[in-house]
């Protein structure tokens, strides 16, 4: 209680910020793995604490940053996730060191790069500015484009130059998009910072001109979703998913994904606001089907654990950004709950899967077998990773799920039937894969590995919990924000 | 707004576009980095002269950042990379240029068509109307550079084409805040473009330059 106490006194709004760039300096220049994995882990515990101290109390908005309901969820989960996401990162890069894929320079870098991506993410979600949200996104995009290619290898490398081509492409229609919002506000806002701010765009949408907004709708939705992973975008995907250091791949699709689709919202809102610009909601929900249905088909024929754990991300970001697509109180609610869900899920399973790689030496499905024999409790753990992202119940995702179908069966009963399609192609073949990892006759090395199960059940356990009952403040935060979100 | 201010503005970022179609034909590796330069020099002046009209000193920055770094630094980096890395015969190119240049008309028509349209009810000045629309033509050609190119370094030639447009863009949306933050952004981003293909040793690694050959390695056969 001391620490967030002191937090509080010195602006918690600064502090989410200010920590993680703070450790970010500090662990370029530490050496050494034991203290800079430790500091990695106490920057991300404080960072949490900040965000989580931005619950109780809320600065006004500034000029440049601001908080408010819709993204103080994102900043609480990032905070979460990266504070989580690092302790499994200490035990999984201590083994790096040890089997020599990671050298002690290598290692000095890759902290301080996590650091700075914590930074980033957070800024472009607590800025109020959409300038530099896209400043803060594009340093997000730098920073895992490095930590992809941060093994060097063949693999890592080519993941790394197609991520930076296609994330940058992305990035820059994402700029136009943002030019051209200036342009539709200047008129109405005058010149200056406020024909950039959330808040003062938000407030006076309605009398921007339409024609502009709509255009401008289409490059940020382009660029942005790029990030996001959306179908046919996500070529990016799950190269960088597969060759980069797992801490990253949790990352990567736990928050940063996420981000981008922050800013996706955002801008929805905007068009939401003004009555005459089109409706941004059928372009989110067919590209967010497309990349459900999609991704469902892609998860059967792949042979690369983690690239299919990437194609599960596009599917579930996919019904993530439908079900924001669609709009309404209930349908908002629970594309909110999902993406919550699936970040605690997704990372934790790249937790599992990350563990599992070291302790097989592979990340080839076929040469995984009989993991709950050979190593039962990262085995189980991840057969209850992929039951939950899989959408059995009791697991938080079967209910948010189930609230997005049934949202759809009431607005579009005929996209509904290709929504359960999706999801039931998309089970069908994670389950066929976890029969396969998970049982039978154990094959590969059976040698323990120093792991960290803590943040793998955690977050499981959160998923269950939240699958049996969600607490009533919770619901009751959530829905502020489905009704904030139109 | 007066004639003369305007038709020189007019005429720069009809340059740009210019360049970016000469961009387009280059099928030597040195002559595409000579055009490139060219392509920054004519951003650079078209940047100075809106921080003139628009009576905005910060573009002049950008205009300089501009000069320096994309019409000097970069091509003489990338000149001295493709010399040491023997790969400065012709590009190879996926679509000829015929139908390249036809589609680059075909875009650069989509472009004025939607942005001139779009800009109409905003009443906004002639001139940004104008600029949005050249920089949305170039930003589209620069993509379509990118797609018919299969060499890395035409690539990256491609990306900072449409990033040049961008900063067209952004310098025309009068008092646009944040133009020189985002310009430093985007150089950085270049920059690291460039590095990376030093660093990465893309050469070394695949002993090719052409990103078809790194298409084969799909990570799914290992």
């Amino acid at each position: 209680m001391t620490l967030v106490d002191l937090h509080l006194s010195w602006d918690a709004l600064t502090a989410v910020l200010a920590i993680p760039a703070a450790a970010a300096v500090l662990l370029a220049v530490l050496p050494g793995y034991w203290l800079s994995a430790r500091l990695n882990v106490l920057a991300a515990f404080a960072t949490l604490l900040a965000a989580l101290s931005l619950l109780v109390e809320r600065p006004p908005p500034g000029g440049y940053l601001f908080v408010d309901d819709l993204n103080i969820v994102f900043v609480v989960l990032s905070t979460f996730v990266g504070f989580t996401s690092s302790a499994f990162s200490a035990s999984y890069i201590g083994h790096e060191l040890e089997i020599g894929r990671l050298t002690p320079r290598h290692l000095r870098f890759y902290h301080a790069m996590y650091q700075t991506l914590m930074f980033s993410m957070n800024l472009g979600l607590l800025a109020n500015n959409i300038g530099l949200m896209w400043v803060a996104i594009e340093l997000a995009t730098l920073t895992t484009v490095l930590m992809v290619g941060v093994y060097r290898t063949h693999e890592a490398l080519e993941a790394a130059w197609k991520y930076f081509i296609l994330g940058s492409v992305g990035i820059a229609l994402a700029l136009f998009g943002t030019i051209l919002v200036y342009m539709a506000a200047r008129p109405v806002l005058g010149e200056g910072a406020d024909a950039m701010a959330w808040t003062a765009l938000i407030a006076r949408a309605g009398g921007f001109s339409p024609e502009l907004l709509n255009v401008a709708f289409v490059f940020l939705m382009l660029g942005y979703g790029t990030k996001v992973g959306l179908v046919p975008l996500h070529a990016w995907l799950p190269d960088a998913h597969a060759e980069g250091p797992t801490p990253i791949s949790a990352v990567l699709s736990g928050l940063l994904l996420n981000v981008a689709l922050y800013a996706v919202l955002r801008f929805k809102m905007l068009l939401a606001a003004n009555p005459a610009a089109i409706a941004p909601g059928p372009l989110m929900m067919a590209m967010g089907l497309v990349s459900l249905i999609f991704a469902a088909f892609m998860l059967y024929r792949r042979r690369d654990i983690k690239r299919m754990f990437a194609y599960s991300s596009i599917e579930h970001m996919g019904l993530v950004t439908f079900a924001f697509g669609m709009g309404g109180a209930l349908a908002n609610f629970a594309g909110l709950l999902h993406m919550t869900m699936h970040s605690l899920a997704k990372s934790a399973i790249f937790f599992a899967v990350g563990h599992i790689a070291q302790a097989k030496g592979t990340q080839r499905i076929a040469e995984i077998r009989g993991l709950t024999e050979s190593h039962p409790v990262l085995g189980w753990g991840l057969v209850l990773g992929v039951v939950a992202i899989a959408g059995l119940p009791p697991m938080g995702i079967f209910m948010s799920e189930f609230l997005i179908v049934s949202s759809t069966f009431a607005h579009q009963p005929l996209l509904a039937i290709l929504v359960v399609f999706g999801l039931l192609v998309a089970f069908g073949a994670l389950l066929l894969r976890l029969n396969e990892i998970a049982f039978g006759e154990p094959t590969g090395s059976t040698a323990r590995v120093k792991a960290s199960y803590l943040p793998l059940y955690a977050h499981l356990l959160l998923v269950l919990a939240a699958g049996i009952h969600l607490p009533a403040p919770l619901v009751g935060w959530f829905q502020t924000v489905a009704r904030l979100l139109g | 707004m007066d004639g003369i201010s305007f038709d020189v503005a007019h005429m720069l970022a009809g340059g740009l576009v210019l360049v970016s179609f000469m961009l387009l034909y280059q099928d030597r590796m040195f002559a595409l980095l000579n055009v490139f330069a060219l392509h920054a020099v004519v951003l650079s002046a078209s940047v100075a002269w809106q921080g003139l009209i628009q009576e905005a000193p910060h573009l002049y920055i950008t205009a300089g950042i501009a000069l320096a770094l994309k019409a000097f630094i970069i091509p003489v980096a990338l000149h001295r990379m493709v010399m040491r890395l023997g790969i400065h015969r012709s590009i190879e190119t996926v679509v000829g240029i015929g139908p390249t240049m036809l589609a680059g008309i075909g875009l650069v028509a989509l472009s004025m068509v939607v942005m001139l349209k779009a800009t109409a009810g905003a009443a906004a000045d002639p001139l940004a109307r104008e600029d949005l629309a050249f920089a949305l033509s170039v930003v589209l050609l620069g993509l379509l550079m990118m797609v018919t190119r299969r060499n890395a370094v035409s690539q990256v030639v491609g990306f900072m084409s449409i990033e040049n447009g961008l900063i067209l863009a952004a310098a025309g949306a009068k008092g646009m805040p944040l133009v020189v933050e985002i310009s430093v952004a985007f150089s950085v981003l270049v920059a690291f473009i460039v590095i990376g293909v030093f660093l990465f040793r893309i050469r070394e690694r695949f002993d090719t330059v052409d990103v078809q050959a790194l298409d084969a390695f799909r990570g799914e056969r290992r």
